[in-house]
């Protein structure tokens, strides 16, 4: 940016020196203006997570573990990529990897997509009051306090008298069910969904309320039942949204993981651990017995990998420099 | 197919879009919707092409009521202001939707698009999406959809208001061509009087939610039978002056403080008749520059319009507009004088705003 302004300013004025020399000043000083602006969020971002981010991969090169702990980096005793190693070939690690997959492909599939595409269909289709309504309802599971909303569920998942689910399943005579043990990741996904659904049902409501009202009425009069024109009109015209939704979520739900934690800590018999809470485990949890920060620091670093990796592809397919423009304004 | 629609009233909460239209629609007939932003004649379109349903009233097609039908159950075609083409298809998909959803086969299809894209000279466009496409290609793109599935009505939402000003000429021939030669029963929505008045049969004129006439355009021209017509219908508009007539020796006459002017029009009885003030209208074309009349001002302001030049007179307090030979040369600041067709002379009630003449 430094040097486009200065450039700027050299061909405004190409003759006279003392000219040059005044634009060019006044125009370090906007810069400086400018990144003075930038600083305190530039500071943030470096402290928090650039600095652990490299300490988190430095750490994934020792093996630093309760028994060996020190906080003086100099004296972690590094071991080069063997904690990898161990990681590929740590049988629990490809358990955990498939875990995450199924977690996050059902999640997105059932919920963040579709969940929130028949959200958003309905809320349009019915009187805009009450569409207003039922999207807030929605909304309801995001802004809930995580630690509420898991003793929430709980809750409803509990033994009577507690138990709303197995309340209704004694009033019908039922025997009661272990909910929270027999259907460990229906839970875990509907825990979770119910908190994406939100999202896509934003994006996926305003794209739709985006389509002109013409091309509504046109494809009415063509002839087009409701069902029709959602097939052959509003969802063809979808597809940057649908997929926006799809790659934003996949990567905010491979390194969710405060929900799982809280519902089943990643029970029972790891049956429900994902790849962030593995990591969280290894590293930070003494549960096995001894926290083995470098081989956690192992596992996080994949995850970061595997996030970079996507967002790179996801911003060439989006053409993400294009969306940006060029500022407006010249001079602060 | 015959329209036929009766106190047909559309409420948006409290606000009356649409109050008690009354209209009735030939076969074949091309009519004209004309009135001002928010009048309620795009509301009674989406009404007939069934967008919206009527709070109050009875629609029919032919024989049957349609107030409860779907607008796919009432095979119409129609035009949008905004083409309304659909973004992901091509050109020829957008044309072919109408007959893909009426399960017509596909041979069917591509015959049926080929002959509306030769009828619209769009042939060569067939595989371009609507990005690729013209203004003015795209809105025949759009006139091919609502033509292809061979409509009983044709609408029309504001289809030229989009286009440049040219293209609009051409378009608006082509249209009235094109329905003439189909014979299919149109209604056409516009704010441009200049349209309605080329194209309808009949335009029924509508102000805040009601239908204020349903004539002729040479009718609404020259029988203007409200005030709000006189002063819509007309490019200049019509001026109008309040005035106190009555019987002089030289036959009857108009006055107020600024002028005075004899009339000789039909129903002079009708006009005398009137108790109190009445409003006279007189159209810019009617008033001649004569410097030998009584009625004289001052040249405000000089608009050449090419064949004519618009100038705007005071005259005392009174304004009025009249068209002038540019070969006058009138230059703003002149003192000229103005005569009034007298048999062009238009007048009505104040009080109710209805023609004392028709």
């Amino acid at each position: 940016m430094a040097s486009q302004s200065n450039g700027g300013a050299v061909q405004a004025a190409p003759s006279d020196p003392t000219l040059n020399q005044r634009s060019r000043t006044r125009a370090l000083a906007a810069n400086l203006t400018a990144y003075s602006f930038l600083a305190p969020a530039g500071i943030l971002v470096i402290l928090f997570f650039f600095i652990p981010m490299l300490l988190v991969i430095l750490m994934s090169t020792t093996n630093l573990a309760t028994d060996n702990f020190t906080t003086n980096i100099a004296e972690w005793q590094y071991v080069g990529l063997r904690q990898y190693e161990t990681l590929v070939n740590d049988p629990f690690a490809s358990k955990v990897f498939f875990n995450t997959v199924f977690y996050v492909l059902c999640t997105l599939t059932f919920f963040n997509v579709t969940m929130a595409l028949i959200v958003s269909l309905l809320t349009v289709h019915i009187p805009r009051r009450s569409g207003f309504f039922f999207r807030a309802l929605w909304m309801l599971p995001r802004i809930t306090t995580s630690a509420i909303y898991i003793m929430m569920w709980e809750r409803i998942l509990a033994d009577v008298p507690f138990g709303i689910l197995n309340w209704f399943n004694e009033l019908l005579g039922q025997a009661p069910v272990n909910y929270a043990s027999d259907y460990t990741w229906v839970f875990v996904i509907v825990v979770n969904g119910f908190i994406g659904v939100s999202f896509g049902m934003i994006i996926f409501t305003s794209a739709i309320e985006s389509i002109p009202k013409d091309i509504m009425n046109a494809s009415l009069v063509d002839g087009s039942t409701l069902i029709q024109r959602i097939r052959h009109i509003i969802l063809p015209m979808l597809r940057w949204p649908l997929l926006f939704v799809i790659t934003y979520q996949t990567l905010s739900l491979l390194t969710s993981f405060e929900q799982i934690l809280l519902l089943t800590d990643g029970g029972p018999a790891n049956r429900t651990e994902v790849w962030a809470l593995a990591a969280y485990h290894r590293a930070l949890s003494n549960y096995y017995g001894n926290t083995q920060w470098g081989y956690g620091a192992a596992f996080s670093v994949v995850l970061v990998v595997i996030g970079v990796v996507l967002a790179v592809v996801y911003m060439r397919v989006f053409r993400f420099n294009e969306l940006v423009a060029e500022p407006k304004i010249e001079v602060l | 197919m015959q329209v036929d629609i009766q106190n047909l009233t559309k409420k948006f909460g409290n606000v009356v879009a649409v109050d008690s239209l009354n209209l009735d629609i030939k076969s074949g007939e091309f009519v004209a919707f004309l009135g001002p932003s928010g009048c309620g004649k795009t509301t009674t379109l989406l009404m007939v092409a069934g967008i919206y349903k009527p709070t109050d009233g009875i629609m029919r097609f032919g024989d049957v009521v349609v107030n409860q039908l779907q607008p796919r159950e009432r095979n119409i075609g129609m035009v949008f202001q905004s083409y309304a083409l659909y973004p992901h298809m091509t050109a020829y998909s957008n044309i072919a939707y109408p007959l893909k959803l009426k399960g017509i086969s596909k041979n069917e299809q591509n015959i049926r698009v080929q002959r509306v894209a030769d009828v619209m000279g769009i042939g060569h466009l067939l595989d371009r999406r609507p990005s690729q496409l013209s203004g003015g290609q795209q809105q025949r793109v759009a006139l091919g959809r609502a033509l292809v599935k061979e409509p009983d009505l044709l609408l029309f939402d504001e289809p030229l208001s989009n286009l440049d000003a040219r293209l609009r000429l051409t378009m608006r021939g082509e249209i009235k061509h094109l329905q003439r030669d189909l014979g299919i029963t149109s209604i056409y929505v516009t704010h441009d009087q200049i349209e309605a008045l080329t194209m309808a049969d009949r335009i029924a004129v509508m102000n805040q939610g009601k239908l204020e006439a349903f004539d002729t355009p040479e009718g609404l021209y020259e029988r203007p039978k409200t005030l709000f017509i006189a002063g819509f219908v007309g490019n200049p508009p019509m001026n109008f002056v309040d005035v106190e007539v009555s019987q002089n020796g030289a036959g009857p006459v108009a006055t107020n403080n600024d002028l005075k002017t004899h009339f000789t029009i039909d129903q002079v009885e009708k006009v005398l008749a009137h108790k109190g003030p009445v409003t006279m209208g007189i159209r810019p074309e009617d008033i001649v520059v004569d410097d030998g009349s009584d009625i004289r001002g001052e040249v405000y302001l000089v608009e050449p319009l090419g064949r004519d030049d618009l100038i705007d007179v005071r005259i005392g307090d009174t304004r009025m507009l009249a068209l002038s030979d540019p070969k006058l040369k009138i230059q703003p600041g002149d003192t000229v004088g103005l005569r009034f067709n007298p048999e062009r002379l238009q007048f009505y009630d104040p009080q109710t705003n209805q023609s004392l003449v028709w």
